[in-house]
């Protein structure tokens, strides 16, 4: 088989400069023109010092059918390959062959205009996006049905509210047709139910044998939609696999350097006795981390160095939300056999099961304490932070569930009707599902 | 940059599924792949082709933003499209005061009353202005479909010239209110009149669609613009005859080319002879720049969703 998509050596250059003037005028065009050679002299030749490599020799293919994900921090240059594969913006060097037809979505409502009536948009964005009056037409009643807002379709959008706005411009897009659909970060927006929705409106779009190139921050959407993916970091290519393997790559290398507090002799949380080193993260593999698996096991580290033995030494730590909203706490006497602590360098190591936090970001701090327990000897800031990702959703829609906790939970549910047919036991009827 | 093997539709158009829910195999897809690129994607280089066929494909999206931008132009004004009426009357009454009573030019406009001397001339030029000062900032204001979507963006420029066009139609319906006010007859000459609004729109294409690629790079264009509108319609026999410019500068007259055509909308309009040498030089020096502006276009457009 054939890839549908060829992308070869993609590279995309900005220039600094231009990103943050954005408009040159005409007098400063022709003071730089005069100027050039004279910079050009200056510098001795180091002109690549102002630019930057938004993409840097990207390769691959796609097959047609295939739905992939692209995962990358923010600034990775996943937006710039989207734009580049929809022609919004030319390639510096490299290209890319498409053997079908691309319909890209890399914002809601494009086109829309808030005098038009509802109606009126649907025909105008439609066409924007590359649709023929005659589909329009042909899918006009579907598209209305599928926004819900049938009353509204002759009001003016500036009336709408900005859910309606939201479900009509979704709807447009997701009735494209095109082989190839190319789909930017537009699913945060509007509210949980018609996320689902959408989300399972292109599910069927992979499923009709479209191939789809999606971003996304939310992981659980990722890991839904597609099957394959891509992780490009700082413009590049780091590997593309199977969704699964993509997605822990992503969450266990990107950003592991920021994942770990080292107090130098200078800011170190200490007492005359006692001073704390290192604070940081694991996943289930063992790797210094900040984001993490729902899914998985992982443990708080922290290490310090105790100069003269402490009697009966605790260390323990807090966790909050971003809030302040304090989740749990522990303290680690029952890993230390003995009563007394050092001289030494230590590591305490909480380890959490698999399901226990939600998505979100959590702040963590640590105690160290001696009998009588009534004060801390050391108390740190909420100096640790780490964020669980959810890479599952919950149930067939892949909602987030909410709350602090995220609990694989079981649920049984039995009929008890009291009308039934009677010699029939009752754990007949029970049914059994887990989560 | 770009080129599209086909037509959009295509060949694909046909296979591609028209309940959204019929399932499609991989196998399936795999068969109607086209053997060549539908669309390669290359860095941009200096000259480019003017991809006419892209543009053809994209007509549709011609329509509706035309029609988008006729649609909102009067919205949330009292008078609505009264507006394209007022702007030439008001000017008539104002240069037939000034130029016709006070500076005398009543006399020297060959037997047609000033008023409609005037309204004839101002109503392709204020036609001809609005879509150029219109197309030249039509870029700018679209930067949210530049940078979201691709489509041959020489349509935005064109479709702000095409919107002006109704403007157009309902201040000719004055004209004629006027003429018949002034028991003018309606001369068969008036056949005429098509052609020359063809050519005054195409002219105006050009030179707006030249002027909104410049724009986005250089935004000193809004500022400039409208003292080059004001010295251009002064430079043009608008409001005085061209037998008023001395003979050793008529010259530089025909070289302007909207000369020929606002000169050519009077003869039309009033039954005089066409002067073709002058309309020939303007037809001539339309083509050449849309020509012009279309490759220069082109080959600035692929900075646009950089730039804009």
């Amino acid at each position: 088989m054939n890839p549908i998509i060829k992308v070869e050596n993609l590279s995309k250059q900005y220039r600094i400069g231009a990103r943050q003037a954005r408009y040159a005028t005409l007098r400063e065009s022709i003071v730089g023109t005069v100027r050039a050679p004279f910079k050009r002299l200056s510098r001795n030749g180091k002109s690549s010092d102002n630019t930057i490599w938004a993409l840097k020799d990207v390769s691959f293919d796609v097959m047609p059918g295939e739905t992939v994900g692209i995962v990358g921090s923010n600034g990775a240059g996943k937006s710039t390959l989207l734009k580049i594969m929809s022609r919004i913006t030319d390639p510096t060097t490299g290209g890319i062959d498409l053997y079908g037809r691309v319909g890209s979505l890399l914002e809601v409502g494009t086109g829309f205009h808030p005098e038009l009536t509802g109606r009126e948009n649907i025909y105008l964005s439609g066409a924007i996006l590359g649709m023929r009056k005659s589909e329009i037409d042909r899918k006009f009643d579907e598209i209305v049905a599928f926004a819900e807002v049938e009353e509204f379709i002759d009001t003016p959008m500036k009336h709408y509210s900005s859910g309606m706005y939201i479900r009509l411009a979704f709807a447009v897009a997701a009735h494209l047709e095109s082989e190839i659909l190319v789909i930017d970060e537009v699913l945060s927006v509007g509210d949980v139910r018609f996320q689902k929705r959408c989300l399972g409106k292109m599910s069927d779009v992979a499923r009709n044998g479209r191939t789809v190139l999606f971003v996304s921050h939310n992981m659980g959407a990722v890991r839904a939609l597609c099957s394959k993916g891509i992780y490009i970091k700082q413009g590049q290519l780091v590997c593309r696999s199977d969704i699964e393997t993509i997605i822990s790559t992503y969450l266990s290398e990107d950003k592991s350097s920021s994942s770990i507090i080292e107090w130098n002799d200078r800011d170190a949380p200490r007492s005359p006795e006692f001073c704390f080193r290192r604070a940081y993260i694991l996943n289930d593999a063992g790797k210094c981390v900040e984001s993490l698996d729902i899914r998985k096991e992982f443990s708080i580290v922290v290490e310090y160095e105790v100069s003269r033995p402490i009697k009966g030494l605790r260390i323990g730590f807090a966790m909050q939300t971003l809030e302040g909203i304090s989740i749990c706490g522990s303290n680690d006497p029952e890993g230390w056999p003995q009563f007394d602590r050092g001289p030494g360098t230590f590591t305490s190591r909480c380890t959490f099961p698999g399901y226990t936090l939600n998505t979100g970001t959590y702040l963590v701090n640590f105690t160290a304490d001696e009998p009588p327990y009534h004060v801390p000897l050391i108390r740190t800031p909420f100096c640790l932070h780490f964020n669980v990702e959810d890479t599952i959703g919950h149930g067939p829609m892949k909602e987030r569930l909410p709350g602090v906790l995220r609990p694989n939970l079981t649920w049984a549910v039995a009929n008890i009707d009291t009308n039934k047919p009677s010699g029939r036991n009752l754990s007949n009827n029970v049914a059994q599902k887990s989560s | 940059m770009v080129q599209v093997h086909s037509e959009r539709s295509g060949t694909l158009k046909a296979v591609a599924p028209d309940v959204s829910n019929e399932v499609l195999a991989p196998s399936h897809m795999a068969n109607v792949l086209p053997e060549y690129p539908l669309i390669k994607i290359r860095p941009g280089r200096k000259w480019v082709a003017l991809n006419l066929r892209d543009l053809w494909a994209y007509r549709e999206l011609l329509y509706f933003l035309t029609w988008r931008d006729i649609k909102v132009r009067y919205k949330q004004t009292v008078l609505g499209a009264a507006w394209a009426i007022i702007q030439p009357l008001f000017m008539m009454l104002i240069f037939t005061l000034f130029f016709g009573r006070l500076a005398g030019l009543d006399s020297r406009v060959g037997g047609i009353p000033y008023p409609i001397f005037a309204y004839a001339g101002l109503l392709p030029w204020t036609f001809f202005s609005n879509a150029i000062t219109n197309s030249s900032n039509s870029l700018v204001g679209s930067s949210n479909l530049i940078t979201k979507v691709y489509f041959p963006r020489m349509i935005i420029p064109a479709a702000a010239v095409g919107a002006g066009v109704v403007d157009f139609a309902i201040a000719f319906a004055v004209l004629i209110g006027l003429m018949i006010y002034y028991g003018m007859p309606i001369m068969g000459s008036i056949v005429m009149l098509p052609p020359l609004v063809l050519l005054t729109t195409l002219l105006a294409m050009g030179i707006g669609m030249w002027l909104s690629a410049l724009n986005v790079k250089y935004r000193d264009i809004r500022y400039a613009l409208p003292f080059m509108i004001q010295f251009w319609m002064f430079a043009t026999p608008i409001i005085y005859p061209s037998s008023l410019v001395p003979a050793k500068w008529q010259w530089a007259l025909a070289l302007n080319p909207l000369t020929g055509i606002i000169e050519g909308y009077r003869a039309a309009l009033f039954g005089l002879e066409f002067n073709w040498a002058a309309l020939s030089i303007s037809a001539a020096i339309t083509l050449a720049i849309l020509v012009y502006s279309a490759y220069s276009f082109r080959r600035m457009e692929k900075s646009f969703a950089d730039l804009v």
